[in-house]
Parts: C-alpha cells; structure tokens; sequence
C-alpha cells in the first residue's frame, strides 16, 4: 500500500484524531501523575541491573499505581536470553 | 461577590482573546460592571479586538510597578456602558507581572466591579500562570483540532493544581469549555472532530459552540467585539454562551450541518 492509498483509506480522519487523542491523552494523564523521582529511579535502577545484565533502558519500567487507599510500585525488567548475562 | 473568569487555551491562536472580548462586552451589555485584562505582556492585542488602541496611556504593568493607578490605566469603553479595558504593556516582558502587583490589581478591581475577565497568553509559561492563578472560573477555548485539545487538557490540569483556589483548599476553580471555529459540514463529512467527541475526551461542561465565521474576522478588523453583531452567528453563538454563563438555559446552535433551511439562507458564511 502506498502512501496515497494511505491517506486515503476508508476511514475518516476524524476517527483517526479522536483515537489518537484518546490514546495520547490517557498517556499524557498517566506520565502527569506519576511522581517526579520515578525517572531518577528508572535510571538508577538500570544502573545496577546492568552490572550483571546486559539490558537497554527500555527493559526497565516503572511505574506507580493509585488503587484507592493504596500505591503500588510496579517494577517490569526485561531479561534478555541468558547468553547476555555477564560473568562477575 | 465579584466572579474573576480567566479565557485560556494552551495553544495559540485558537480565539482567546476574540473570547475575552465578546465576554466581557456580554456582560457588561447584561448590566455586569466589567473589566477586562490583558496579560500577554509583550504582545498587547486586546485594545486592537477591542477597538481602543489609541486611547492607552497607561497600561497593567505601569499599574503594578505604580507608575500610574489604577484608575489612570482603566479604558473606558465609548460604546457600551459598564465595560472598562486594562491594556497590556507592549514593552516589557512577562516576568513584570509579580504575583503580589497582580493581586493587588485584582483585589482593587474586585471593590467596585462583578466580573473580572483575565486574557490569558498562549502556552504554559509566567503570564499564563499569573492569568489564571486568581481565577474563579476559567473558559477553556479549544479549536477542534487535536494539538489544541491537547493543550486544552495540560491546561485543565494546571487549572486543577496551579491556582490560588487549589492553593488555598477552596472549591475548585470553575471550568466551561469553548468550541470555536466549528465547521458542522466537516464534521458531518468525517473531516473534523465533533463537538461531542472533544468534550468527551476534556470531560468538562461545555459552555458554547462559535461557528466559523468571516465575521470573527470582520470584528477584529473593525475592533468591534463580534458580539455586538446580532447578524453574525458567531456573535449570536457568543450572546447563548453569556446567557448559559449567567444561568440560562439555552440549546445549542450552528452545531449541525445545514438543512437549507431560514437559517442557512440567513446566515450562510456569516
């Protein structure tokens, strides 16, 4: 399909914003609410795990969850096959 | 008790100040004693919508910086009773307006007038925040296009955590969402987003809806607040949206695509 066909598929490009915005806009909340050492810590965090492991910023998230009267620190790290690990 | 309404957007460019305006002389032509001002510091534009350009002397820095009071600054609008005009400076930089100069501005209008109407600057920056800081309610002004509705949503959210009333633990400042250069047949062609659709994403209450129009044009070009202008549909629009402001209840118009029906045939284009 080429660019032409593109722009001119069956949609409508009013959908086409109204679900972009949905989406950049529940992401725009998400990174709003999040408290301001989460980046610092997503860093150092990365920091320590690549002593031993071979991985990319993008292998490590965090984030914190709002569930009423508790927070929840959720931590996601992405290991890569085992041959990647270091020998220390 | 005075009401202080901040007209804001984020982005720029999408009718802040045609909003302030039309407002301010809306409620002024209601009865309502109103000052409108202007805080985009550097980039004065109210007194040119407004049509006073040539009658600023002093201007809401001087008043600030107490070169020149309150009553010296304050332009009088020569056409409609009750409606006064506090320029902006078109020298200095935003940083002029402190938070205590604009306080004591607002807390000295507040004696004597019912509405304050403060233009905010486009973008999130020291004007913007000083715009909105004291305010009571704010309109938010969105174009149906999505890096306005965006914007619209960082503005809402500084509204919800950067205000003298969220500051000070008091109810939430009051907010109303304002369509402007709505094209009904766009919509109705899938080339626009719908009113619908953007209030649904902002999720607050939507105070009115201001067609595209060559009059929003014609106005400014005449420093005439559209409206004054009971011929124009954006200025009949601006006129429901004082109405539902002050409590009415008013339908919505020019929100759907054309019938071809008297109104059509009165308005097109207009």
């Amino acid at each position: 399909m080429g660019l032409f066909d593109y722009f001119h598929a069956n949609r409508n490009s009013a959908d086409v914003a109204k679900e972009r915005l949905s989406i950049l806009i529940a992401r725009d909340h998400f990174h709003r609410n999040q408290p301001s050492f989460l980046p610092a810590l997503q860093n150092e965090l990365l920091e320590v795990i690549k002593k031993y492991v071979d991985i990319d910023q993008d292998d490590v998230t965090v984030s914190l969850d709002r569930e009423e009267d508790c927070e929840i620190l959720e931590l996601n790290i992405a290991l890569p096959e085992k041959g990647r690990y270091k020998e220390v | 008790m005075t009401r202080v309404i901040v007209v804001t957007s984020g982005k720029g460019g999408v009718g802040k100040t045609t909003t302030s305006a039309a407002f301010a002389t809306g409620l002024a032509l209601q009865g309502y004693k109103t000052a409108v001002i202007d805080f985009d510091v550097g980039l004065r534009n109210l007194d040119l919508v407004m049509g006073c350009e040539r009658r600023v002397v002093y201007d809401f820095v001087n008043v600030i910086t107490k070169e020149a009071s309150l009553n010296q600054a304050l332009i009088r609008d020569k056409r409609i009773e009750n409606l006064y005009i506090l320029p902006a400076s078109q020298t200095r930089d935003k940083e002029a307006l402190t938070m205590e100069g604009v306080e004591a501005v607002i807390n000295e209008l507040k004696k004597t007038f019912d509405y304050i109407v403060c233009d905010s600057p486009a973008g999130i920056e020291h004007g913007a925040y000083m715009a909105m800081y004291f305010a009571d309610e704010a309109i938010v002004v969105t174009n149906p296009e999505i890096s306005s509705v965006r914007d619209s949503d960082r503005i809402l959210g500084l509204l919800a955590s950067k205000t003298k009333r969220v500051v000070e633990n008091q109810t939430p400042v009051k907010e109303h969402l304002l369509l402007t250069r709505y094209a009904p047949e766009r919509v109705k062609n899938g080339e626009m987003l719908a009113v619908d659709d953007i209030q649904h994403i902002l999720s607050i209450p939507l105070l009115g809806v201001i067609p595209e129009s060559q009059s929003v044009l014609t106005a400014s070009n005449q420093g005439i607040p559209v409206i004054v202008n009971k011929n124009s549909r954006a200025g009949l629009a601006y006129s429901d949206c004082i109405g539902r402001f002050l409590g009415e209840e008013i339908a919505f118009r020019f929100i759907d695509a054309k019938k071809g029906g008297i109104f059509g045939k009165l308005f097109g284009g207009r």
